[in-house]
């Protein structure tokens, strides 16, 4: 029966070929969607776990967790030491990550934290961050690199790098009197931190010092063991981490911080961040998901025309299998499996179409839009969907196989 | 034992207004070769759908090989006639995307018949029918006229079956291939001894034939009388 319908598929193969290329658009439409809401939950989901409390300067809070986790866009405002400090003092708190933003090297965010972010930070389920080689910063001027940095400019243990003064992708304005020194590379992560080069606070400080509004208004040139630099006290934060000794105390600590006298702070839950944020983009992603199944649903139902069209061609080639002794019902299975056959074979062009997509934009993907997207779609929803598309084929083809059935019952062989 | 017996069948197409078959009484002998004369649209086809069991009729009994076909459901009557009827048409006999092989293989399959016994009856009914082996391998649609008939043939006698219905099968056929075609067909019904009704407006063919009989003589409906659907 499989040599019966392939064969007379490839008879035809013209307007099977056609059908078959609208299939396997529709259904790499599918995957795809489903793979991009998958895997942008999941990194999204993934960025940060394990904090309770992400404290900044008076902003709206998915601009907050958009500057401080994602590191994309640009901090309002920052926040004073002294402020961290008395923060970190309080009682509920059980650890804090002070971060530093607004520097870049090559496009990439430099963030300037303490030892204590190595200790403390996790991501995904809880994962704790690991070197890959070498070991965190302890002196001012080290830097720590996420993989992606490494990976893509080729960096190694013991280079020197420049920081560059803002954040866009070539700066003019330069840190060249202080470079850096890669102590250490982290293992892959999957998240924004693969792309960020980790400082201390301390080197943060060092780079900007005789700086004044973003330009150098004193040379002022330390060297690398200049023991200046150490006793070096950061003036201003762009964010804070928080964990708690206990998660009851976190609305508590949160009003606090909401109310703090003497500079307007923001403290938020960066899971109900995350998942505001997820609500708008998932919003998009919802109608994107419906525009695909109707794309696919258009498809199905052009197979569905090709095969009843087909009909008509085929009267006699129908009439002479029950001549020669085919139950109706092997009709039905024959049109049912061509279709199918063409649904299988177009699943599974469409999911080629996808990995090599993103194969191509897996890099593109990560750097401009945070999107850390794995080639391979392999997420329970995409198994749903091709189940799902191959079970509406299934039953859309009875439409065009029960017409073959019917007039096979009522046919005489052939006419003389 | 008879091949075929109709008693008192009436058949009328679904939308028609008289009847197109009026048949008191026609036998069919086992073994027994038989040429059915008829004109086109007189019927000749609606008779032998209804004894392959494609069509079937509420009025009148037709029972072939001792089996009355209304009484079998579709699924049998389409078992039955696998196993026990081949069929030989005027033209368009074989799948014509499928291999002379898959052809004949597939007929076998709805007969179940196992595929070594089909292999081998596939290539003694090709070399019986003068055909070149190589010809199984080939598209059916690739063959000439001639060579389809005759590959036709050899689909009918595949199941080893015991009756053999022909449906004006040489007129696409020029006179020489037509003699030959006919040849060939009776050699083979002679070496198996089945039953043949060949159905043809060719009075030269009759004499091939054992018995002869006009659809005139058993029909009690008039040619000109009936509309053809």
């Amino acid at each position: 029966m499989f040599e019966v319908a392939l064969s007379s598929l490839w008879s035809r193969r013209g307007s099977v070929m056609l059908t078959l290329a609208s299939l396997t658009i529709s259904m790499a439409i599918v995957i795809g969607v489903e793979h991009v809401r998958d895997q942008a939950e999941n990194s999204f989901v993934r960025t940060v776990s394990g904090v309770d409390l992400l404290v900044g300067a008076r902003t709206s809070q998915i601009n907050l967790l958009l500057y401080s986790v994602f590191r994309i866009g640009n901090p309002t405002n920052n926040i004073q030491w002294q402020s961290y400090e008395d923060i970190d003092a309080r009682s509920e708190v059980a650890w804090s990550i002070p971060f530093s933003l607004g520097d870049s090297h090559r496009g990439y965010r430099v963030l300037g934290t303490t030892s204590d972010y190595f200790e403390h930070f996790r991501y995904g389920d809880e994962e704790a961050l690991r070197f890959a080689q070498g070991e965190e910063f302890t002196t001012p001027l080290h830097a720590v690199l996420g993989s992606e940095v490494a990976n893509t400019l080729g960096y190694q243990l013991g280079q020197d790098i420049v920081l560059s003064h803002g954040i866009g992708n070539t700066s003019f304005v330069n840190h060249d009197n202080l470079p850096f020194t890669v102590v250490g590379i982290l293992a892959p992560t999957g998240t924004p931190v693969d792309r960020t080069i980790h400082v201390s606070l301390q080197g943060i400080e060092a780079i900007h010092l005789g700086w004044q509004n973003g330009v150098q208004v004193s040379a002022f040139s330390p060297d690398a063991d200049d023991p200046r630099l150490t006793e070096l006290q950061p003036t201003q934060i762009t964010a804070i981490l928080l964990g708690l000794e206990s998660p009851m105390a976190v609305f508590g600590l949160q009003r606090a911080i909401n109310n703090y006298p003497s500079e307007p702070l923001t403290a938020i839950l960066p899971a109900v961040a995350l998942g505001e944020l997820w609500q708008i983009i998932g919003t998009l992603e919802n109608l994107l998901q419906v525009i695909s199944i109707l794309v696919l649903t258009a498809s199905l139902l052009g197979l569905s025309t090709m095969l009843l069209s087909s009909l008509r061609e085929r009267r006699r080639e129908l009439a002479l299998y029950r001549a020669i002794g085919a139950h109706p019902s092997f009709i039905i299975w024959l049109i049912e499996l061509e279709g199918l056959a063409m649904v299988a074979m177009a699943t599974l062009l469409g999911y080629l179409v996808v990995v090599l997509g993103f194969s191509l934009t897996q890099d593109w993907l990560s750097e401009s839009y945070a999107l850390v997207i794995d080639a391979w779609p392999s997420s329970t929803g995409t198994w749903l969907y091709i189940a799902g598309a191959i079970l509406a084929t299934a039953l859309l083809i009875l439409i065009p196989a029960f017409i073959a059935y019917r007039r096979s019952l009522g046919h005489a062989l052939q006419s003389s | 034992m008879t091949a075929i017996s109709i008693s008192s069948l009436k058949y009328t197409w679904p939308g028609a207004a008289t009847p197109t078959l009026d048949v008191p009484e026609f036998e069919v002998a086992r073994g027994e070769s038989v040429f059915l004369r008829g004109a086109s649209g007189s019927g000749k086809s609606t008779l032998l759908n209804l004894m392959s069991g494609i069509l079937a009729t509420s009025t009148g009994s037709v029972k072939v090989l001792d089996v009355e076909l209304a009484e079998l459901s579709v699924r049998k009557r389409d078992r039955f006639r696998a196993e026990h009827i081949g069929i030989v048409f005027q033209q368009f006999n074989l799948i014509p995307f499928l291999t002379v092989g898959g052809n004949l293989r597939l007929a076998a399959r709805f007969a179940h018949q196992a595929n070594r016994e089909t292999d081998q009856q596939a290539r003694s009914l090709v070399e019986a029918l003068q055909l070149h082996p190589d010809l199984l391998e080939q598209r059916a649609d690739r063959l000439s006229v001639g060579q389809q008939q005759r590959v036709a043939i050899a689909r009918a006698f595949i199941n080893k079956p015991d009756l053999i219905l022909a449906d004006e099968p040489t007129s696409a056929l020029d006179a020489d291939a037509r003699d030959h075609f006919v040849k060939l067909l009776l050699s083979i019904r002679e070496s198996t001894g089945c039953a043949i009704v060949f159905a043809s407006h060719d009075d030269s063919l009759a004499d091939f034939f054992e018995r002869r009989v006009a659809l005139s003589d058993i029909n009690k409906i008039k040619a000109r009388e009936l509309i053809h659907v």
